[in-house]
């Protein structure tokens, strides 16, 4: 009986096994000679180009750590819980790069994670999110890459140690976290909802860094949108556990996301910057009001809209707290001395280039680390607002002048509780960041 | 390679990346009129203005420039006649001199966002621009004289 029983086990077991393998497996997609440019419409070219900027096809397909690398020839390195993971090159060269793929296998790429000769690729590349792209995007981004400079570029080995480098295992997680196939249109919202939920959630995957991921790497489906470290920083929630007091509207989410400004939250820096400057900066203006009605939905912006002009008014307040008068607080002395000048704000609204604290993403989130990131590093001209820098206080501050700074600001430049380990996260953030040289006189 | 405009005029300049901007302005391309002070951003005698806001150029790398529009003392206006200087030199604000190119910019970034300054809204926005002379209250004097002039150049025209 218990033979019996064992054998039926066994052979339960097998079946599984083998019905897995077929699953898993698929074949390669024979290699064809690279499609001359002059295969493709010169329209089809750039709406490629203007989709490949909004999906942010080269922030993870070129190489930034060391020399920089030739844009989309990959070997970018990406640090996951699994260990690096380097990017492919995905220009047109035959050897090393897309050269010899057809629009069959990058299709299949897109939407299942497949690789032309047949193996699992990593979820690094978001192909969970590129999956809900209609065939005609696909194709279209597919023309633009084909078209590039092909360069002849290796990338170099994964780090991904046991068990997790067996690729087999990806064709497991795609059967719990896929969901395969274009978005469907969602009938209780208007067009617009619906091309905004297309970009958001296909394309542009905000939530591959806005959502926390779960052990295997994948975005946990039991909250989305709630935040996420990402790449030494934080990439905040964009639902309504968003902490700013003023509520991101479809109005502010535009304006950020096409300039790289909100007024009445702040600018976009760090890995944010290049998905404003290098990505939807490129896509018509009526896609990036797509998105930002569709993430305003998200964090139901228009029930909770009614209390900003209170959450306004008591920014601006706190905006002069400390600052006139003579001063003893040594730490308001910091914000003074080095801060004010630029974020000080009188009268009823901030002024327009002049971000006020007291209303600002980093210091309302749960942890200082974009606080940090923004006063060590400062914002250059090509990130944030595009006209403006803000300068590096990395010499300026030791770790215990920022965790003085930080406690200050968030003690009276917002109602939220205290951060602790301010100077310990401080020394985290730095050791991230390159030191710049001193200026010293001469 | 960083290219940017310089009062008007595009300067390329080929230095690393992280080279302070100040040194750029006063080592590469030859203006003098910003000063060094503190090198960490706590004095304001570097400022200058980059898109039009006032900013502290011994902090700013040269990397965070790129593309940008400077503008420093010396490309206010091309005789030293900007408002500002001039209520800056009808007052006699200065003693020494050597934080006042710093000084002026504040102050004319200061006056476009609050052309009206109240003495609460300029101590707020020239706390970061140190005077070991301690002429900050004709400083503020020349402010204000500056905000005026403008409104009746407004009021004139």
């Amino acid at each position: 009986m218990i033979k019996r029983i064992a054998a039926a086990i066994v052979g339960i077991g097998v079946a599984g096994g083998v019905g897995f393998l077929a699953y898993a497996w698929y074949p390669a997609i024979a290699p064809v000679a690279p499609p001359p440019p002059s295969s493709f419409s010169a329209a089809q070219i750039e709406r490629g180009r203007v989709l490949a900027a909004g999906g942010y096809c080269a922030e993870c397909h070129t190489r930034t750590d060391g020399k920089r690398g030739v844009e989309l020839a990959g070997d970018y390195k990406m640090d996951t819980p699994f260990g690096a993971i380097f990017s492919s090159n995905i220009t047109p060269d035959p050897e090393t790069g897309i050269g010899h793929w057809s629009e069959a296998a990058f299709r299949r790429a897109m939407r299942k994670g497949i690789s032309r000769d047949g193996t699992q690729l990593f979820p690094a590349f978001p192909f969970d999110h590129f999956t809900h792209m209609t065939d005609q995007d696909i194709d279209d981004v597919y023309a633009f890459l084909m078209t590039r400079e092909p360069v002849h570029s290796v990338k170099r080995d994964n780090t991904v140690g046991f068990p997790f480098n067996i690729r087999l295992e990806q064709a497991g997680w795609k059967l719990l976290f896929l969901h395969e196939g274009p978005l469907k249109n969602d009938p209780s919202h208007d067009a617009e909802w619906n091309r905004g939920a297309y970009l958001a959630e296909g394309l542009s995957h905000c939530s591959a860094c806005h959502t926390p991921r779960n052990l295997m790497g994948a975005e946990k489906a039991s909250a989305p949108y709630d935040g996420a470290p990402v790449d030494n920083w934080i990439a905040p929630p964009l639902n309504e556990h968003n902490p700013t007091p003023v509520v991101w509207t479809e109005d502010e989410y535009f304006k950020y996301l096409r300039f790289g400004s909100a007024p009445l939250h702040g600018s976009a820096a760090g890995p944010m910057s290049p998905v404003v400057h290098g990505g939807l900066s490129e896509m018509p203006e009526s896609d990036v009001h797509a998105i930002a009605h569709y993430l305003a939905d998200i964090d139901h912006a228009s029930t909770r809209v009614s209390q900003d002009p209170k959450a306004i008014a008591w920014a601006m307040q706190a905006s002069m707290k400390d600052l006139v008068g003579p001063q003893v607080n040594p730490n308001a002395k910091l914000y003074a001395g080095a801060c004010a000048a630029c974020h000080a704000n009188a009268g009823p609204q901030p002024v327009e280039g002049r971000p006020d604290l007291a209303l600002n993403n980093a210091l309302w989130l749960d942890e200082p680390t974009n606080l940090f990131q923004v006063i060590l590093r400062g914002i250059g001209t090509t990130e944030g607002i595009s006209t403006v820098s803000m300068p590096s206080f990395y010499h300026s501050f030791s770790d215990a002048d920022l965790a003085r700074l930080a406690a200050y600001l968030r003690a009276t430049r917002t109602t939220l509780p205290p951060w602790t380990d301010l100077e310990k996260k401080a020394a985290e953030v730095r050791k991230t960041l390159p030191a710049p040289p001193v200026a010293s006189s001469h | 390679m960083t290219t940017f405009r310089l009062n008007g005029r595009e300067v390329t300049v080929d230095v690393p990346g992280d080279t302070p901007l100040l040194w750029v302005i006063r080592d590469e391309v030859g203006l003098t009129g910003t000063k060094f002070g503190c090198g960490i951003g706590m004095c304001g005698a570097c400022t200058i203005h980059i898109g039009g806001r006032a900013t502290r150029s011994c902090v700013t790398p040269i990397s965070a420039a790129e593309g940008a529009d400077i503008t420093t003392i010396e490309g206010i206006d091309p005789e030293g006649n900007h408002p500002v200087q001039q209520v800056w030199r009808e007052i006699q604000v200065p003693q020494c001199g050597y934080c006042q190119s710093g000084q002026i910019m504040q102050a004319i970034s200061l006056l476009k966002d609050y052309p009206s300054p109240t003495d609460e809204e300029i101590d707020a926005v020239m706390a970061g621009s140190l005077c070991r002379c301690m002429t900050y209250i004709r400083i503020r004097e020349a402010i204000k004289k500056a905000a005026a002039t403008a409104r009746g150049d407004a009021s004139n025209g």
